[in-house]
């Protein structure tokens, strides 16, 4: 029996487990909503947002929160190039995202019709792959691989193009149950020998750190990680995106490296002898100036992608390897291993110079004020939400406090842009996971700036009832711009002062959704906590203290030892 | 150290793998010196041959991210061995009369040949390392290049010797 190419996307995708789809219509992609409707009501749930960037997003964070590709439709020209930050963010924190755009009929591409982009043409360096559907009979294999590109090896946004003629021809549906690529083969099993050198300098090591990224989360290598750092003693930084890779509150915790990390982070690495480097990729805002990064430690570096090892820094043992697996043969050589006993004296005596540095340099901020501190805003997020929230955040100050002051315990509950560093993330993000968790708490950590870049999911979260919380920390300034302006441009704030508005809480109000505020810092619990019991989504807006900065800070290109502390 | 290396990468025959592989050149602001592209016997598949230049972590770098993309094949670093490289270049010299026997004698020595001549110029085609071809750009350009088209190299593996 034959199917159109819109009924068999459709198919594919319940093949793929599909449930939810986040996307804008058009003229490109008609016969697909027509099919998702007639024919596939039952099968999607089907999320309408109101800017496509939206979509691709709110796709980004369904797949950050449950670990399955997160899928979006939108049509051509236009809509494919509104999908470009999208696909950008996912691309550079390793999201897999399928985003599937319509394309004019095959015979006038090129032309420049109505609606048309070479989408594939602008998005070949911010996919991990892409595709144009050139006939219907390649669709079903196209998105078999599409998929399979997205979720394996480091995985990354994939996008399909399709032609509306393609999608209105008929073609068999067989969905193959494998996929061969030849071209294609990422390695996941770690290189034994290597394995065996980093076990031997584990035990040697004296000072060792552990440096987790994004990419323990992304393997589910997390009780790996944990056993592993257990079982050695190994003190566990983790990166921005490696945050819920390891517990926060755990006691071999460091914190966030970098430039907003802890002291007691920066400087355990730099005095480390020994950096275990995991699903982490040496990004410059981790290192500082790379000739100071961890200059008296051996560097073992796991990850899945060959061409993150030896790119920014050079290491001693390079594992390319995924990075359960690599961790859970590290933990097997080195609980079999009983050759060589470790000097407990030397790493007490680490352990007790990570103690004096943590003691020394606590994240700090004046308690004693009366003004709302944003830091407060989000101790008491942590607090009353028993950090069991997903948290997503926009990106500036609002995004490194959550990561300073909430402690992340669980995997995937922190959905941030951590690369692209992409303003307008956390919102639409939020609508993802909750649409994926409709039972669970989900707040956007965000700043007046950022959460204007996509104000307009209010319409949707209202329409769906998604009761996702935001949580404005509203200082009427691009807020880390202008801290760099106050630190390293004389005071000179050129453009970062937006005090003009909106008011926050008769836009929610316009749109459906319950606004609150809080002016002084006795208002904020009640605030959240008034926000948190109320079943729909709502806008809190805390009016912070406007000049409050970020700290510790490393500047730009210095070594990270290099901290203002403030 | 910036060395010249030349990369062979086998990739598939498809819309759109130049422009992968060019991007990523471009994007990650690696320099290509020359680039020849053409099928292999097996028409589903093309044979880039890249020059490019780079200390060792960059060399390790550009071969990674190439073989990373989806498209590629197989990626080779020649310079790691021995290999023969060739690349032609058709080059049209003023000649008048009088100096054509001094263009021709040089032309020679090169093995180059005459593929077009009219009055005053003379189109030559040679082929050889780059470094031979640079020799003959040399010795000719006293006498005016008036034009000057280059394949790019191409190279090969030298078999093992038993």
């Amino acid at each position: 029996m034959k199917h159109t190419g819109a009924d068999a996307l459709l198919m594919a995708l319940k093949q793929e487990g599909v449930d939810t789809i986040f996307g804008y219509p058009g003229g490109a992609v008609i016969d697909i909503f027509d099919a998702m409707v007639r024919r596939f009501n039952e099968s999607f749930k089907f999320i309408l947002v109101r800017h496509e960037q939206a979509a691709v997003h709110a796709a980004d964070g369904y797949a950050r929160a449950t670990g399955k590709p997160g899928v979006c439709l939108v049509t051509s020209g236009p809509g494919g190039t509104n999908t470009v930050t999208g696909l950008a963010t996912a691309f550079m924190d390793s999201v897999p995202v399928v985003v599937f755009t319509g394309q004019v009929p095959t015979p006038l591409i090129g032309n420049d019709a109505f609606q048309e982009a070479d989408i594939v043409g602008i998005t070949r360096p911010c996919t991990k792959h892409n595709y144009l559907v050139a006939c219907v009979d390649e669709l079903v294999q196209t998105i078999k691989e599409a998929f399979y590109i997205a979720t394996s090896g480091r995985p990354g946004p994939v996008l399909v193009d399709l032609p509306k003629d393609v999608c209105q021809a008929e073609t068999e549906f067989h969905y193959p149950d494998d996929v061969y690529i030849p071209t294609y083969k990422p390695v996941v099993k770690p290189h034994m020998p290597s394995l065996k050198r980093a076990a031997d300098l584990l035990k040697r090591s004296h000072k060792p750190v552990v440096y987790a990224g994004g990419g323990v989360i992304t393997a589910s290598a997390h009780q790996e990680l944990r056993k592993l750092a257990e079982m050695m003693s190994l003190p566990v930084t983790m990166t921005l995106m490696g945050l819920g890779g390891f517990p926060g509150n755990h006691p071999l915790s460091l914190g966030m490296l970098g430039m907003h990390g802890t002291f007691r982070a920066n400087m355990a690495v730099s005095h480390a002898d020994l950096l275990l480097a995991v699903g982490a990729r040496f990004d410059d805002r981790v290192t500082g100036r790379v000739e100071d990064f961890a200059p008296n430690a051996k560097i073992i570096h796991i990850d899945i992608d060959p061409t993150s090892i030896q790119k920014n820094i050079k290491v001693d043992i390079p594992i390319v390897a995924d990075a359960k697996e690599a961790l859970s043969q590290l933990i097997e050589i080195l609980s079999s291993d009983r050759r060589q006993q470790r000097n407990e004296k030397r790493l007490r005596e680490w352990h007790a110079e990570l103690t004096v540095w943590r003691n020394e340099q606590r994240l700090r901020f004046d308690r004693t004020a009366s003004v709302v501190k944003p830091q407060y805003v989000i101790e008491k997020l942590y607090e009353i939400t028993k950090g069991k929230a997903i948290i997503t955040t926009e990106v500036g100050q609002n995004q490194m406090w959550a990561a300073q002051y909430y402690l992340f315990d669980t995997p995937r509950t922190f959905l941030t842009s951590g690369g692209l560093g992409t303003m307008g993330y956390g919102f639409p993000a939020a609508i993802g996971a909750q649409a994926a968790f409709p039972e669970a708490t989900v707040v956007d950590i965000a700043g007046d700036g950022s959460i204007q870049m996509n104000i307009q999911e209010l319409a949707t979260v209202t329409q769906y009832k998604l009761p996702v919380k935001i949580a404005v920390l509203n200082n009427g300034y691009l807020g880390m711009v202008r801290q760099w302006q106050e630190r390293f441009y004389d005071n000179v704030y050129a453009h970062t002062d937006i005090l003009c508005g909106p008011d926050f809480v008769k836009l929610a109000d316009a749109y459906g959704a319950l606004g609150l505020r809080a002016k002084e810092k006795h208002e904020v619990e009640d605030v959240i906590t008034k926000a948190l019991t109320h079943n729909g989504p709502v806008i809190m807006d805390f009016q912070v203290d406007r000049e409050e900065g970020v700290y510790p800070m490393v500047p730009a290109g210095a070594a990270i030892t290099n901290m203002i502390l403030v | 150290m910036e060395d010249r290396h030349v990369i062979s990468a086998l990739v598939e025959n498809k819309p759109g793998v130049l422009a992968r592989v060019a991007g990523m050149f471009s994007g990650r602001a690696f320099n290509i010196h020359s680039l020849a592209v053409a099928p292999t016997m097996d028409s589903r598949l093309s044979r880039m041959t890249i020059v490019t230049h780079g200390n060792e972590q960059l060399i390790e770098q550009i071969l990674k991210q190439l073989r990373k993309l989806i498209n590629v094949i197989k990626v080779q670093d020649l310079t790691d061995g021995e290999f023969v490289e060739r690349e032609m270049v058709l080059i049209r010299i003023k000649a008048p009369s009088a100096r054509r026997t001094e263009i021709l004698r040089i032309n020679e020595v090169f093995r180059g040949k005459v593929v077009d001549m009219s009055h005053d110029n003379l189109t030559v085609e040679v082929t050889g390392s780059q470094t031979k071809i640079q020799g003959i750009l040399d010795l000719l350009s006293p006498f005016g290049i008036q034009e000057l088209i280059r394949t790019g190299t191409v190279a090969i593996p030298r078999a093992r010797k038993n």
